[in-house]
C-alpha cells in the first residue's frame, strides 16, 4: 500500500475532497467513496463506456483515469444531469424512444450523448453511431438509441418532438 | 360521441395490453439511480477474489496461503481443505452432475477457481491473490469433442471415472456425459432408405458467451446473532437458489433471504449458481461479516456459463419434389468439464427436439453425445431457450442444403413444407405439441416487404458479372420457438415443477402491490406486468407496484430465462388479476344490492346491466373490501395464482437477410434485415421491438464474429473485450420489424413468449444469407463465424480472391 494523496474536484457542481492511493481509479472513487454508483464497470479493457463521465469538457472512461489525475477536474455524472426535478432533454429522449432496457449502460450512454450534443447540435445517424461507438450495450441493439439521440437534439435546438413509440399501441 | 370519447379516454387511463406503455423502471436508471448488486454497501463489506488456475487441466500439488494471510487488511484465504468439512467443495449443478467450487485434487479448465482470497477491499484482495502460491503438476488437455471417447484421451473428471450410470443415463466412457435419443429411429431410417433424394451436413455452432455488460457477483451477509442470511445476487432465479443454499448449508429456507435487485443483463449467463456465490456465503458464515464478490470481464467470460458448442450432423430425406420425409440429426455436444447445463432436469439436451422446425416431417430421429472436455462449463445460455437456437440453426441450415440440392428456391422449398394453419395444434414425431401458427401468411408478407424476386434478379444480375467486386446473399429463417417451460408433468428445476406465480394485492385506495415469481434483467416486467392486471383488473397501470426479485416478498417462482415470463407469469398475472375482478364484481353487486349475475365488468368499472350509467368504480369497490363486504366473505381484496401451464407456447417468425461480401478482403455488409415476429397477443408493442432489436443484434454478432477458440494446451483465447466481439453502434444493422398476431390458444391472454425469438431466428439468417452469397459456386454450408478472415478464407479457395 503506497501513501495516500488527497485530491480534489468539482463534482456535479458540488467541490469535493477525497483521500486516495495514486493506483485508484476513478470509477472507484466515484462509486465507493462518492458514492455515486450511476457510473458502471463493464469490463476490464477500456471497451464497454459504461464509466463514461465528463471531465473538463471531455468525455473520458473513469475506469482508464487515475483519482489523481482528477485533480482540480470538473466532472459530470449521470446523477448531475437532471435540473431541479427536471429530467435532461437526453433522459426524456431515452425514455420517450425506448433506448435502455437494463440500464447498465444507460449512465454511460447518457453523458456520452451529453457531449456529443455539446459538439454537434444536429448530429447525422451516421454521426450519431459514430460518436457513441465507445459505448457497448447489450440490450437495445442501438437503434433506440440512436433514435433518442435525435430527439434530444431537436428538443434541445427547440424543436417540436415527438416520441416514436405512439402510446396506444395496434392490437387494441 | 361523448361517451365514446369517455371510453376511450378510460382506456388511455388504463395504460393496458396492447399501448406502448413508457417503462417504469426508466427513471431511477436514467438518474443513476438503479441498485445492482455492485452499488451495495453494507457495514463491515469485505471483498472477495478467486485465485484461478493458469492451466487446463493439471494436479494441484500444494497451495501455500501464508504470504497472502500475512499481507495487511487480508481476513481469510479459502482453498478446497477449508470448504471440505462442510462438503461445500463441490455442488449439485442444475444438470446433475456436480461442479468443483474450489478446485481440490485438480484443475480441469483453465481460470477455474483455485481459492478465495477475502481482503478490506477490491485493491487489497487483488494484491494478495498475487500472492497466494499454488504449485501445479499440468496434465495433457483435451479440447477437441470430437476425440473425447477415443479410447487414450485423457480422463477429466477422476472423481466419476468409474461411475457407469450418470444423471442422464449410461456412461460409455469415463468423458462421456450422456446419450439422448428421441424419435422413431427404425421408421426413420426406412425413410432414408426408401428416400428420392437425401442429403447430409456437418455444421459447427461454435461456443460464444452471453456477455452481460453487468458480470456476475454478489453480496452475501450472514448474521451471527439473528441466524440469517441474506445474499443479494445476479440471479434469473432467486428462489431456485434460496433452496438450493439451503440444501447445501442446512440453514432452513425461511432464513435465507435471496434477493435479485436490478440486474444489468441476464441473456442466461445468470441462471445457475456459480463457486464465487458459494465461496462467499462461506467466507461470510466463517467471519460473520457481508463479503462482496464481483468477477471481471475476463473472469466472466472465460468461467461463466457458455452458450452452444454443438458439433451437429444434419440429414434430410426427401421426395425429388422436396417434400420432406425424414430428418435425422447426431450431435455431439462439448459441455465443458462439469455439466453445469443449465435445463429442465428431464432435458439434457434442453428442447432441442423443436429441430423438426416450421415444417410438416412425418419421421425423425435425434441423438446427442454429451462429452466432457478441459473447459468451462455452460451451454444453455444466451437467448437459447434451453437448445432451441441449435435447433432451429440445424434445420434451417438443412432447408438451404436440400434446396440447393434440388434447384427449388429456399422460399419455395419452405412454402411446401410448411405446417399449414389448419394443422394446428400439431404433433411432431418428436413429441411436441404446437400451439397455433400461420407461417405461409408471415412469409409471404416478409417476401412483398423486401421484393423477394427483385432481390433474386439483382443477385442474379451481380453473379452474371464475372467482375463485380461484391457478391450478394440473401438469406431466410422461418423458424419455431417453443417457449414459456413448462408443464410440471415433464418440466421441472432440481425436483421443482416449472410453474410460475402472482399474488396481487388491492389497497384501500384502489392501488396495488403485485408480485411475481420470474425476475426482469431490462425486459420490463415492472411495466408490463401491470398492463395485463390493467385489462383485467382495471386497475390503472401507473397505481400498480410490480416487484420482483425478493424471496422473503415475492411468490415462489422459477425465474427468468427461456422467455418464460410472459408464458408461465404472465398467465398467472392474468388468472390473479381475473380473481379479483371476481371478487370485486361480486362486492359491487353487494354494495348495488343486486344479484351478482346483474353486475358486469366493464373496463375500470362494475356496471349495471341493462344501466351502464350506474356503477361502482374499482376503486370504490376497493374501499368497500376493507369494511363492507357481503355476509360470509373474506375482507381484503388480493388473490394469488400459481400456474403450471398446460404446454409451451410456440411463437415463430419468417426473417430475411440481405448481405454483401467483398470477394478480395471478405468484408460482409448487411444491407437489410427485415424480422417479422408473431408471438401471439402483443402486452407492449414498444418492448417487443427492443427485445427484437436486442436479440437480432446479439444474432448478428453470434454468426458475424464471436467465437471462444481454445489452442491445444487448453488455454483460451480471446476472452476479453480486445479480441471478443461485441459489436458498437456502428457496426450494428438497420433493423426492420414486422408481425402478425396469431393467439396461444391456451394461454389466459393468448401470449406467447418473444424475446429470445430474435436471436434464435437471425443467426441461421445470416448463415443462410452469407452461404447464399456463395452458392452459385456449390458451397452449401460455412461455419460461423463470418468474420472477414473466414469469409476470405472461403473467396480464395474459390478463386475470387485473386484480382
Amino acid at each position: 500500500m503506497s501513501k495516500k494523496t488527497m485530491v480534489s474536484f468539482r463534482l456535479n457542481g458540488k467541490d469535493t475532497d477525497v483521500v486516495v492511493e495514486p493506483r485508484e481509479l476513478l470509477i472507484h472513487t466515484l462509486r465507493e467513496r462518492c458514492l455515486h454508483t450511476g457510473p458502471h464497470i463493464g469490463c476490464e479493457t477500456s471497451h464497454c463506456g459504461a464509466c463514461t463521465v465528463d471531465m473538463n469538457g471531455m468525455s473520458v472512461k473513469a475506469c482508464t483515469v487515475l483519482t489523481v489525475q482528477a485533480e482540480g477536474a470538473d466532472l459530470l455524472t449521470v446523477e448531475g444531469m437532471a435540473q431541479g426535478g427536471e429530467l435532461h432533454a437526453l433522459q426524456e429522449a431515452f425514455m420517450q424512444e425506448h433506448a435502455l432496457q437494463c440500464g447498465f449502460c444507460t449512465p454511460g450512454m447518457l453523458i456520452r450523448a451529453h457531449r456529443l450534443l455539446q459538439e454537434i447540435p444536429d448530429p447525422s445517424e451516421e454521426e450519431i453511431r459514430y460518436w457513441m461507438a465507445g459505448n457497448l450495450c447489450r440490450c437495445t441493439g442501438y437503434q433506440n438509441i440512436v433514435k433518442a439521440v435525435q430527439y434530444a437534439a431537436r428538443k434541445l435546438r427547440g424543436e417540436a418532438v415527438q416520441t416514436s413509440h405512439p402510446l396506444m399501441g395496434e392490437t387494441r | 360521441m361523448g361517451n365514446m370519447n369517455a371510453e376511450s379516454e378510460r382506456v388511455a387511463a388504463l395504460e393496458g395490453m396492447g399501448c406502448s406503455r413508457k417503462r417504469r423502471e426508466d427513471p431511477r436508471f436514467l438518474q443513476g439511480k438503479g441498485t445492482y448488486v455492485d452499488d451495495i454497501k453494507m457495514p463491515g463489506m469485505l471483498f472477495g477474489v478467486m485465485v484461478r488456475s493458469p492451466y487446463a487441466h493439471a494436479r494441484v500439488k500444494k497451495i501455500d496461503k501464508s504470504r497472502a494471510l500475512a499481507h495487511p487488511g487480508v481476513h481469510a484465504v479459502l482453498t478446497a481443505d477449508d470448504l471440505k468439512p462442510l462438503k461445500l467443495h463441490w455442488m449439485p449443478t442444475l444438470a446433475g452432475d456436480v461442479q468443483a467450487v474450489l478446485a481440490d485434487e485438480k484443475v480441469c479448465f483453465q481460470n477455474q477457481e483455485v481459492a478465495f482470497v477475502v481482503a478490506d477491499d477490491r485493491y487489497v484482495a487483488a494484491d494478495a491473490a498475487e500472492l497466494v502460491e499454488v504449485e501445479y503438476e499440468e496434465l495433457p488437455a483435451l479440447v477437441d469433442p470430437l476425440q473425447a471417447l477415443a479410447p487414450d484421451a485423457p480422463v477429466i473428471r477422476e472423481d466419476i471415472r468409474d461411475k457407469q450410470v450418470g444423471a442422464h443415463g449410461a456412461r460409455r466412457h469415463p468423458n462421456h456425459i450422456f446419450t439422448w435419443n428421441i424419435g422413431d429411429k427404425d421408421k426413420t431410417d426406412r425413410a432414408f432408405d426408401n428416400a428420392e433424394v437425401t442429403v447430409t451436413q456437418d455444421m459447427l455452432y461454435p461456443r460464444v458467451h452471453p456477455c452481460p455488460l453487468e458480470t456476475c457477483g454478489c453480496v452475501a451477509s450472514y448474521d451471527k446473532a439473528r441466524g440469517d442470511l441474506t445474499v443479494y445476487i445476479t440471479s434469473q432465479a432467486p428462489h431456485v437458489v434460496r433452496t438450493v443454499v439451503g440444501l447445501l448449508s442446512a440453514i432452513p429456507e425461511s432464513k435465507i433471504r435471496i434477493i435479485s435487485p436490478d440486474i444489468g443483463g441476464g441473456f442466461g449467463n445468470k441462471v445457475g449458481v456459480y463457486p464465487g456465490y458459494v465461496a462467499s456465503i462461506v467466507a461470510s458464515i466463517v467471519l460473520g461479516r457481508p463479503v462482496k464478490w464481483i468477477e471481471s470481464r475476463a473472469e466472466n467470460l472465460s468461467t461463466t456459463a457458455f452458450a452452444r458448442d454443438y458439433h451437429m450432423k444434419g440429414e434430410l430425406a426427401a421426395d425429388s419434389d422436396g417434400r420432406i420425409k425424414a430428418l435425422r440429426v447426431h450431435v455431439v455436444a462439448d459441455h465443458g468439464a462439469f455439466d453445469a447445463c443449465a435445463d429442465p432436469t428431464k432435458w439434457p439436451a434442453g428442447m432441442f427436439h423443436v429441430c423438426t422446425g416450421s415444417y410438416a416431417i412425418p419421421n425423425a430421429f435425434v441423438s446427442v453425445d454429451g462429452v466432457y472436455t478441459n473447459k468451462f462449463p455452460g451451454g444453455v445460455a444466451y437467448r437459447c431457450s434451453f437448445r432451441v437456437t441449435e435447433a432451429v440453426y440445424l434445420i434451417e441450415r438443412m432447408l438451404d442444403v436440400l434446396a440447393l440440392k434440388l434447384g427449388i428456391d429456399k422460399t419455395e422449398l419452405r412454402l411446401r413444407n410448411f405446417i399449414r394453419k389448419d394443422q394446428f395444434p400439431y404433433l411432431t414425431p418428436l413429441g411436441l405439441e404446437y400451439d397455433s401458427g400461420d407461417y405461409e401468411t408471415a412469409l409471404r408478407k416478409v417476401l412483398d416487404a423486401v421484393d423477394y424476386p427483385a432481390l433474386r434478379a439483382e443477385q442474379a444480375a451481380q453473379r452474371a458479372d464475372k467482375q463485380a467486386e461484391w457478391l450478394m446473399g440473401i438469406g431466410v429463417s422461418t423458424f419455431t420457438e417453443i417457449v414459456g417451460a413448462g408443464p410440471s408433468k415433464s418440466c421441472d428445476i432440481l425436483g421443482i415443477g416449472m410453474f410460475d406465480s402472482c399474488e396481487i394485492r388491492v389497497h384501500p385506495d384502489g392501488s396495488a402491490i403485485a408480485r411475481m415469481g420470474t425476475i426482469t434483467q431490462g425486459q420490463g416486467h415492472q411495466t408490463t406486468y401491470a398492463q395485463i392486471i390493467a385489462s383485467e383488473a382495471g386497475i390503472p397501470a401507473s397505481v400498480i407496484q410490480v416487484e420482483e426479485g425478493d424471496t422473503s416478498t415475492a411468490p415462489y417462482g422459477l425465474g427468468t430465462y427461456g422467455s418464460r415470463s410472459t408464458p408461465v407469469a404472465g398467465a398467472a398475472v392474468a388468472r390473479a388479476a381475473r380473481k379479483i375482478r371476481e371478487k370485486a364484481r361480486l362486492i359491487a353487486a353487494h354494495l348495488f344490492e343486486v344479484s351478482p349475475d346483474d353486475v358486469e365488468f366493464d373496463l375500470d368499472r362494475f356496471a349495471l346491466k341493462g344501466s351502464p350509467g350506474q356503477f361502482k368504480t374499482l376503486k370504490e369497490v376497493a374501499w368497500a373490501a376493507y369494511n363492507n363486504v357481503p355476509e360470509g366473505m373474506e375482507m381484503g381484496l388480493e388473490a394469488v395464482d400459481y400456474y403450471d401451464p398446460p404446454n409451451f407456447t410456440f411463437p415463430f417468425g419468417a426473417y430475411v437477410c440481405v448481405l454483401d461480401i467483398n470477394r478480395y478482403s471478405g468484408e460482409t455488409r448487411v444491407r437489410r434485415f427485415y424480422a417479422l415476429d408473431d408471438c401471439g397477443t402483443r402486452i407492449n408493442p414498444m418492448i417487443i421491438e427492443g427485445q427484437i432489436h436486442g436479440g437480432l443484434t446479439e444474432g448478428f454478432a453470434v454468426a458475424m464474429g464471436q467465437e471462444m477458440p481454445y489452442d491445444e494446451a487448453g488455454n483460451l483465447l480471446g476472452a476479453t473485450l480486445m479480441d471478443y466481439f461485441i459489436p458498437t453502434a456502428i457496426e450494428t444493422p438497420h433493423w426492420d420489424t414486422d408481425f402478425t398476431v396469431t393467439p396461444s390458444p391456451h394461454h389466459p391472454i393468448g401470449a406467447k413468449g418473444v424475446a429470445e425469438s430474435p436471436h434464435v431466428g437471425s443467426i441461421p439468417c445470416f448463415t443462410s444469407a452469407v452461404v447464399d452469397a456463395f452458392a452459385h459456386l456449390g458451397v452449401t454450408h460455412m461455419n460461423m463465424p463470418h468474420s472477414a478472415y473466414r469469409v476470405w478464407q472461403q473467396s480464395r479457395a474459390l478463386g475470387l480472391a485473386e484480382r
